[in-house]
């Protein structure tokens, strides 16, 4: 996933909705270019959120937790499916690997059940239609992607956070992730584990707001999520 | 008045005025007793500079600047640690497989060296000073050269060890700064930040992986994964766990991992999923035997 463009369309768009900017409006003068995230994104906050546009994952702190929470749900659910019917041609030290990773974003997953308590969005709905779990090749992609992703997601989210606990809390599972993503690309291709696709010529890793995270999310999901009031800043 | 207390009574407003004298905390306390007994009339000018250089501008800016000097430090440490095993390996006295090992340990060293120039122009494009490179002494000998590490530019599994030991220590290390209120209140060196600790991350995946390739793993028969199972590192030398004590622990924020809501949840599962921090004053005495 490419550097995060500060004037890219996310953040134009966020910035549109909380100035009050109709989305027609916003449409009419960011074009085609726009309409492309407004599926996910365009949860205003005059639309009172309602059920079309999917789950809230809510504001501030609860939000951003809720949205490591989601992620949390869509990967558990993933290595959950992966364990349960595993590919041809992985060793068993491979997947007694995979095993962990299923363990440790269980533990993930139910650590921020708890701490959101009350505040938890609901058990979401995984759709892995699109991946084919009897392949190697397929199952490997995904979890790398699934990877990247959580690791720019939480690089993305660490200054959104206010609660210093939470963002160590958030560090202490992003270099998890991260120890992930270099073993699932070293399997796909030994070496790979902070390319070039990953790691910048400055050495900075991936980094990716909510909105852009959400569109990837969404497409795994039957029950999609609006990040819509998540703080931007 | 005495210079030795002068500063341990700072001391007990500021626990840090060691670290912020001087990263080598040691040798800042071996000055406070040589300076007892130093003139009285040579001290204050001795202080005063040590002192202006520590706390000018004490403020949110320059204690921003000091958690990124601190970074700085540990990047020299990772930087020159790499390019004296790529040097030994083109030599052909560190024997580094060509190949997949050699370009691995050429990748990281060129990442480290990266984070160098990232932060020291990140310190002086914001008006700030960054530290001087330290001499390093990769035996962890204190500038003997004889320390437990004797001999790792010579002996690639020893060389593998250290570079574990640096990775780890590195993503605890830049994980105990994240919450620094200085770091929280500037979002953008914030997220370099956090950018360049998953970074480190990925450099530790891979390096435990070369070990286990590697095999030589001590004790007999224990396994290291891409993340760290308990406090155990692998490792002979009783040097390296000061890196790894503390990662066994289960508890988050207060809420128990292991069989976390009726899950399946092993103790190992649980101290593995979540990676630990150490604090500035526990990095800096981890890495004081290799600076000089």
């Amino acid at each position: 996933m490419p550097e995060i463009n500060p004037s890219g369309s996310e953040t134009l768009l966020t910035r549109a909705n909380s100035a009050g900017i109709s989305r027609r409006r916003f449409l009419g003068y960011t074009g085609a270019a726009a309409a492309v995230v407004i599926g996910v994104s365009s949860c205003d906050k005059d639309d009172d959120n309602p059920p079309s546009n999917g789950i809230d994952l809510g504001s501030g702190d609860i939000g951003v937790l809720n949205y490591a929470y989601a992620l949390e749900q869509l990967e558990a659910a993933f290595y959950i499916k992966v364990l349960q019917s595993p590919y041809t041609g992985g060793t068993v030290a491979e997947m007694a690997l995979m095993a962990d990773i299923r363990d440790h974003e269980i533990a993930h997953r139910e650590f921020f059940k708890n701490v959101l308590a009350g505040n938890a969005i609901q058990a979401l709905t995984p759709d892995f239609s699109t991946i084919d779990f009897t392949s190697r090749t397929s199952v490997l992609a995904t979890a790398k992607a699934f990877e990247d992703t959580g690791v720019s997601a939480y690089n993305g989210a660490g200054k959104l956070l206010t609660n210093a606990a939470y963002l160590t809390v958030a560090g202490k599972i992003v270099s998890v992730e991260a120890r992930h993503a270099a073993w699932i690309r070293d399997i796909i291709s030994n070496g790979t584990f902070a390319d070039s696709t990953a790691v910048d010529a400055q050495g900075l890793d991936l980094v990716a707001t909510p909105p852009q995270v959400l569109v990837i999310a969404n497409t795994y999901l039957t029950t999609k999520i609006s990040g819509s009031n998540l703080p931007t800043s | 008045m005495n210079i030795k207390n002068i500063i341990s009574e700072i001391e007990k407003v500021d626990p840090e005025v060691y670290g912020r004298l001087d990263t080598r905390r040691h040798a800042m306390k071996e000055f406070a007793g040589l300076a007892g007994k130093l003139a009285l009339l040579s001290v204050p000018v001795a202080l005063g500079g040590m002192f202006k250089k520590a706390y000018a501008g004490n403020n949110r800016v320059q204690t921003l600047f000091d958690v990124l000097n601190f970074a700085l430090t540990l990047e020299y440490l990772e930087a020159k640690f790499y390019q004296l095993g790529n040097a030994a390996a083109t030599a052909g006295t560190l024997a580094i497989p060509a190949g997949a090992p050699r370009m691995a340990i050429q990748t990281i060293g060129a990442h480290e060296t990266a984070h160098v120039n990232f932060l020291k122009s990140a310190i002086t494009s914001s008006g700030g000073t960054p530290v001087a490179e330290p001499v390093f002494d990769f035996s962890a000998g204190n500038g003997t050269g004889t320390g437990p590490f004797a001999g790792v530019f010579t002996n690639y599994p020893l060389f593998l060890a250290v570079a574990q030991t640096f990775e780890d220590t590195g993503v605890r290390a830049y994980k105990g700064q994240a919450a620094d209120p200085d770091l929280m209140a500037n979002n953008d060196v914030l997220q370099y930040a956090l950018r360049i600790h998953s970074v480190e991350a990925r450099h530790a995946a891979h390096i435990r992986l070369m070990r286990k390739a590697n095999g030589g793993l001590v004790p007999a028969g224990v396994d290291v994964k891409p993340w760290i199972t308990g406090k155990q590192s692998g490792i002979a030398s009783t040097a390296v766990q000061a890196s790894y004590d503390g990662e066994e622990v289960t508890n988050q924020a207060g809420v128990e991992i292991v069989n976390i809501n009726s899950q399946a949840i092993s103790a190992n599962a649980a101290s593995e999923a979540f990676d630990e921090p150490l604090t500035k004053a526990q990095v800096l005495a981890i890495v004081d035997p290799f600076i000089v």
